[in-house]
């Protein structure tokens, strides 16, 4: 093979973008005087998981809200499996699906029920064998014909967590997919995130305030503050620039401003 | 849910899915099914009363038997539709489920098409029961108007759906601390739209502003069929252009509004 053909074998940027499961370039939101997110960009390869780090009001949701269409940015472009967002929402708001703390399943509604409204809203084949599948995998069995509103905290994550994959997304965006659980519930849905990934080749992107929770699951940090990305590596790179074993302790130094000597220590 | 693609691929099954979501929640609730019951049962009791009561003592009323109790029904085939309409919506605020079907495939036309189909539904519990009562009680018959109550109703759930379209695009715009606009806005049309009484009471400058609401022309059409025994065909084809008018305007109104729920972020925060 030639330089010219390995050249021309490689992806132009416009065919990485277009491969990538989210491509965000220069995304900018303002709310009246507020400057939520200020004009960043990352791309998200196809199977990887990535963690969207930072304190409150850095940005995270807001992003993830224009990712989904439910936020309609100032300026920048977003694309979700290729597609943009929101003008061509439609086809693929049904390869992806979500999970948030702003977003409750309805509670008067037996488990069963929302799965199978979930269902046909997502045209899913199949429904009861899905929903089955999906009782059996998390567990639902036991409150399936309860009402939603009757159940634990634990209970509604993993109810919230399999609406999130009744359609068996290609991407999935969760906020906080863990938060309020014990620690062994939270244990459970993370390894579950884990083997869905691997055996769907999904991509998920994930806000959270959890950092062993992004340790262990993600290959990918952003961290942000203030609406910019602060740092984007893998977990171990980002530990290694600021010096420290654990991301917990770099997101204090990021959130206290101890970013420069943090780094120059590292050096 | 995106507003550009509203035009192509509505999708029966997603609107069966709406419908089906409505229908478990209105049978997961027996005191709400009740009060879809209550209110019209008690509307057409008191007035009934009240219309048996002037009937003795107005030469009008008793010519024009049932002018009053018939009003009362139409009007709450025009309130109750619009209730139904936007009380299913409400129901997503509440449960703060809004952002899972705005994440999800089902698009805005698909969305108000199972709200309408709800006030229908809805409509049908509370006034059936109504008018039976009516024919029971007060020996008013509202069935008895034959073709011309289709083309009162008609007119009349049609202006309650648009109503219901605009006020849900203001809550989804503002969130729930719009929500007494839903409750309230229909009782604004009510002094105008004529309902117990003709336009010819009303200044002339405000008989304007009546006729141009499409349910002055079904109260004013009910009045000259009851008292007069005519069907005014003219006054229906005009309320159903209006009616044509409003609806389009209202779902107009409320994609600009979802739009800038949507650019205010509002969708985040759908409570109060």
């Amino acid at each position: 093979m030639t330089e010219n053909d390995k050249a021309s074998s490689r992806p132009t940027v416009a065919e990485h973008v277009s491969s990538a499961a989210i491509a965000v370039e220069h995304l900018v939101k303002v709310y009246k005087q507020t400057l939520a997110v200020d004009d960043i960009s990352f791309s998200l390869p196809r199977g990887s998981i990535t963690g969207l780090l930072g304190g409150n009001g850095a940005g995270k949701t807001t992003t993830i809200a224009m990712i989904m269409g439910l936020v309609l940015p100032t300026s920048g472009r977003v694309e979700v499996l290729g597609h943009r967002m929101p003008e061509e929402s439609a086809a693929v708001l049904g390869r992806m699906n979500f999970e948030s703390p702003y977003v409750d399943m309805p509670m008067r509604l037996t488990v069963r029920q929302n799965l199978t409204i979930f269902g046909k809203l997502y045209a899913v084949n199949h429904l009861a064998d899905r929903i089955a599948k999906l009782a059996d995998d998390l567990d639902l069995s036991d409150f399936i014909d309860r009402a939603n509103g009757k159940l634990s905290a634990g209970q509604k994550t993993r109810v919230a967590l399999a609406k999130a994959l009744i359609n068996q997304p290609e991407l999935l965006l969760l906020d906080e997919p863990t938060a309020s659980l014990d620690p062994d519930t939270a244990d459970w849905v993370r390894g579950h995130l884990e083997r869905y990934r691997r055996d769907n080749n999904a991509t998920i992107l994930l806000a959270s305030h959890n950092m062993l929770e992004v340790e262990r699951l993600c290959d990918r940090v952003i961290i942000m503050k203030r609406g910019r990305i602060e740092d984007d590596d893998t977990p171990e790179a980002i530990m290694a620039r600021y010096n420290r074993t654990t991301l917990e302790e770099v997101f204090l130094d990021v959130a206290r401003g101890r970013v420069n000597g943090a780094k120059e220590a590292a050096r | 849910m995106t507003e550009l693609s509203l035009h192509r691929g509505i999708s029966i099954h997603r609107i069966g899915a709406m419908i089906l979501r409505y229908w478990y929640l209105l049978l997961s609730s027996w005191p709400r099914l009740l009060e879809l019951l209550y209110w019209p049962a008690l509307q057409v009791i008191t007035w009934g009363f009240i219309q048996y009561y002037i009937a003795q003592n107005a030469s009008f009323f008793a010519r024009a038997g049932g002018t009053l109790i018939g009003a009362v029904i139409l009007w709450d085939i025009l309130f109750r539709g619009q209730l139904g309409f936007s009380i299913s919506f409400l129901e997503e605020m509440w449960a703060r489920n809004l952002g899972n079907l705005m994440m999800s495939p089902l698009k805005p036309i698909e969305f108000l098409l199972s709200l309408t189909v709800m006030s229908l539904i809805r409509l049908a519990i509370g006034i059936v029961p109504m008018t039976l009562l009516a024919l029971f009680l007060f020996h008013f018959n509202v069935y008895a108007l034959g073709l011309p109550l289709i083309a009162f109703f008609c007119n009349l759930i049609f202006t309650s759906w648009s109503v219901g379209i605009f006020v849900s695009g203001l809550v989804l715009r503002h969130g729930l601390g719009a929500e007494s606009i839903v409750w309230t806005l229909m009782f604004a049309i009510m002094p105008l739209a004529c309902i117990y009484y003709p336009v010819s009471v009303l200044p002339v400058w405000l008989q304007y502003v009546a006729w141009a609401l499409p349910p002055t022309y079904v109260f004013e059409g009910m009045r000259a069929l009851l008292s007069e025994n005519s069907f005014r065909i003219d006054l229906m084809l005009e309320a159903l252009a209006i009616n044509a008018v409003l609806l389009v305007a209202s779902f107009w109104a409320f994609l600009a509004l979802l739009r800038s729920a949507k650019k205010h972020g509002s969708l985040l925060s759908a409570g109060e």
